[in-house]
């Protein structure tokens, strides 16, 4: 135990490691009966960690090319030692990140903790879920099998339909008019270098707005707590919230872990882009939404392309969702209704239409 | 004045131009229109005078510019029927049945003439015709049996390439059953009518039929189509080996050709039999209701050794691959990568394939090789399969451990919270 004192003594020396934590052990975090979502943030960050350390293990054997990404994913998956957990583990990390991400949104929304001053914080949240689905849409090409190739045929011919950079825009991400190797080195790339790095940018701000502006309260209990000073309840940030938020990461690990062992992430047939696609082909859940959506647009409204109108539609969508908090009155008594109306039909929109979107052939 | 003249001579020009335009359309429409009053009474006539404009459009002769004249002769300008059908004009009538072969033959056997229409399309069609047995008994005076118009059809005759065809690989059987079929008209022919039957329950009409794989066989493949006759005993292997060329090579070497040509056996007919072929199973080797070999030999002999050996011998590579199937389908199913293994079974499989195409050679040494190399295949998936529910288990019981000590952390995290916060 002394080693261990004398090693934090000397770090303090020269790290002057108390002052460095003396806000964290100053911080606290507001104590209700909603204060269980405050983890979904956190879980969040450990499923990325979790991400970027398997995605480093798995960089040692994939190989991108149209050659060789699928016989490296099977070469990860059948000979390496526990690079059937590392991949599994990574995939459904991927997965669970998406959707405790989209979780973690909601539950800001809900909870009104987008309000003033925390716009900015809402707005990098925003940034990085497109991020994370981007992350999604990158990494499912890579192991080059049949269902990711034409799954990123399909998404990147919808970005193609954007009026006027659509064209340039699906050229540019596809390496050429088709899907070919080439769009597999540069999805590779962005996938382990350009999003990583933006994406922990964005993380690093997100995290420093959160600790520097503390946790939200919902509006009902702010405004109770500011009549009634005595009646506010708090919790230390460390160590109890941290421990509790420990736990929640031991639960997330333990989830990973089963759904790894248990249900080994598929790797499915190599691709071959001379044959025809296979019937009833889907994108990944998190897209389906928007994608039984497109298909559910007429061909033409009015004058104009149903699918171009629908891709229009949710960029203008996506752009007035980020900037949400701009429209919330600053009085946390009066706050605004159609907001959290809007949350419930967004939330039973983007459920319903990805339960229909499973369901449809 | 002058300036307006200018102005509207545009306008006339124009006017001028359009009038010589109608005039020429009214004569190119004129001209296009030629008269034929073949068609103008016989598509008001009942069957079998009638002969309708669609009809006749639908005819491979119609549309390579061919006419009623062609065939019938007459004057079809003329509204008159007596000008239109008279002898002077060329008019020949109802074709006479024994006049068919000859007169479709004067232009399908003028390679020169059929050469401006269709360069590939063969001019040998009566000349076979001559040697068939349809063509033998029609010179006879049998005028029963088949001439072209039978199989081909006529005033709708399609491209035998056309689905709708009578002659299109998918409807010959049809067409060849119209009259063999009909035990009736077959009457005096001392053949049976049966073939239509048992051809309709065969191997061949199922991957003709109903998978629509033109390569497969129909009446025509083993009997010819101009020139059918049945192929003979001594040659039925001659006609099966067209397509089934590696067990017509492992048949000519064996010695069952000799017996079966001694005996004056029909070849692969004695085993397979011909219209109703089956697909084949190993139950050809045993001895219950299917078994074939078991038909000339007797039980006990050094031949009936021989199967017993072959069927077992296919018999253990059969179980052998299935028994490598289900432990590779349970580790799949568990999502164990075994792609592999699983592209191992089909060599696996292909060398049964093998094997049974090797039964052709009657040798059991050589059924052997192919029977042993597919064992070894059989047993390394078998491997792979278990190799991989140990995985699976050892994936589970290590899942298990880290659940158990993750409950551990979490019961301490719990207890130490509750410590801190007392």
């Amino acid at each position: 135990m002394s080693f261990l004192r004398n090693l934090r003594n000397w770090l303090d020396e020269r790290l002057e490691w108390d002052d460095l934590i003396a806000p964290l052990r100053k911080k606290t975090v507001p104590l209700h009966r909603l204060s269980y979502w405050y983890f979904l943030g956190g879980i969040t960050l450990f499923l990325f960690v979790i991400q970027v350390l398997t995605g480093i293990l798995l960089l040692l054997y994939y190989r991108p090319g149209a050659n060789e990404a699928f016989e490296s994913v099977q070469y990860i998956m059948t000979r390496v030692r526990f690079g059937w957990l590392v991949r599994s583990i990574h995939s459904w990390s991927a997965n669970l990140m998406i959707f405790t991400a989209f979780a973690h949104m909601f539950s800001v929304l809900f909870l009104k903790a987008y309000r003033k001053p925390r716009e900015l914080t809402w707005v990098s949240g925003v940034i990085l879920l497109f991020l994370v689905m981007g992350f999604g849409f990158s990494g499912y090409l890579l192991p080059w099998n049949t269902l990711a190739f034409f799954a990123t045929k399909v998404g990147t011919e919808i970005t193609g339909q954007v009026p006027i950079v659509g064209k340039p825009l699906m050229i540019f991400l596809r390496g050429g008019e088709e899907v070919t190797g080439a769009t597999l080195t540069r999805f590779f790339g962005f996938h382990v270098a350009v999003l990583p790095g933006i994406a922990t940018l964005l993380i690093l701000l997100h995290l420093l707005l959160v600790q520097r502006l503390g946790m939200s309260v919902p509006p009902k209990l702010e405004v109770q707590w500011t009549a009634n000073p005595s009646a506010k309840r708090e919790m230390k940030f460390f160590p109890n919230f941290t421990l509790r938020e420990l736990m929640a990461w031991y639960v997330a690990l333990g989830a990973l872990g089963a759904l790894a062992a248990l249900f080994p992430w598929d790797l499915g047939v190599k691709a071959d882009p001379f044959v025809s696609a296979p019937a009833g082909i889907k994108p990944e859940w998190y897209f389906l939404f928007m994608f039984q959506t497109l298909k559910l647009i007429p061909p033409k409204v009015w004058f104009i392309d149903g699918e171009v109108l629908g891709v229009l539609a949710f960029g203008l969508i996506g752009l007035l969702w980020l900037l949400l908090p701009f429209f919330e009155s600053d009085d946390p008594s009066r706050p605004r209704r159609w907001i959290t109306g809007l949350a419930v039909f967004a939330l039973a929109y983007v459920a319903g239409m990805s339960v229909y979107g499973h369901l449809a052939k | 004045m002058a300036i307006l003249r200018n102005k509207l001579r545009p306008f006339r020009a124009a006017r001028y131009a359009g009038l010589a335009g109608f005039i020429l359309l009214a004569a190119c429409l004129g001209y296009g229109q030629t008269t034929n009053s073949c068609l103008d009474c016989h598509s008001a006539l009942p069957d079998p005078l009638g002969v309708t404009q669609e009809k006749f459009s639908q005819d491979i002769h119609a549309q390579k510019g061919l006419t009623c004249t062609s065939c019938h002769g007459g004057d079809p300008t003329s509204d008159d029927p007596d000008k239109a059908m008279s002898r002077k004009a060329g008019w020949k009538g109802k074709i006479d049945r024994k006049q068919i072969p000859q007169l479709c033959g004067s232009c399908h056997s003028d390679p020169a003439y059929i050469r401006q229409f269709n360069p590939s399309l063969r001019t040998d069609q009566l000349g076979q015709y001559r040697t068939s047995v349809h063509g033998k008994r029609f010179a006879a005076g049998d005028t029963k049996v088949a001439v072209c118009t039978d199989c081909h059809s006529v005033h709708d005759l399609r491209a035998p390439s056309d689905p709708r065809s009578t002659v299109n690989p998918v409807n010959v059987a049809n067409t060849c059953a119209r009259c063999h079929a009909d035990a009736d008209y077959m009457k005096g022919y001392s053949i049976p009518t049966d073939q239509f039957a048992k051809y309709s329950a065969s191997v061949h009409h199922q991957a003709l039929a109903v998978r629509g794989d033109l390569s497969a066989p129909t009446c025509s493949t083993c009997h010819g189509n101009h020139g059918a006759a049945p192929p003979g005993i001594d040659r039925v292997q001659n006609v099966c080996s067209n397509c089934h060329a590696f067990q017509a090579q492992m048949y000519e070497k064996s010695s069952h050709k000799k017996a079966f040509e001694a005996a004056s056996l029909p070849g692969c007919v004695v085993c397979h039999s011909n219209h109703g072929i089956r697909h084949p199973t190993d139950a050809y080797l045993g001895t219950g209701p299917d078994a074939v070999c078991m038909r000339c030999h007797s039980p006990g002999d050094v031949c009936d050794q021989a199967r017993a050996g072959l069927l077992n011998s296919l018999s253990r590579l059969d179980e052998a691959i299935k028994s490598a199937e289900q432990v590779l389908r349970v580790a799949e199913s568990s999502g164990m990568e075994v792609s592999e293994a699983r592209l191992g079974q089909d060599q696996a499989r292909d060398s049964l394939t093998k094997a049974r195409v090797t039964i052709h050679s009657f040798r059991t040494d050589l059924v052997d090789q192919d029977i042993q190399a597919g064992l070894k295949i059989a047993a390394k998936n078998l491997q792979a399969g278990k190799e991989a529910m140990v995985e699976r288990n050892y994936r589970r019981v290590g899942l298990g451990i880290s659940l158990i000590a993750i409950a551990i952390v979490l019961a301490g995290l719990r207890l130490y919270i509750k410590k801190i916060e007392s």
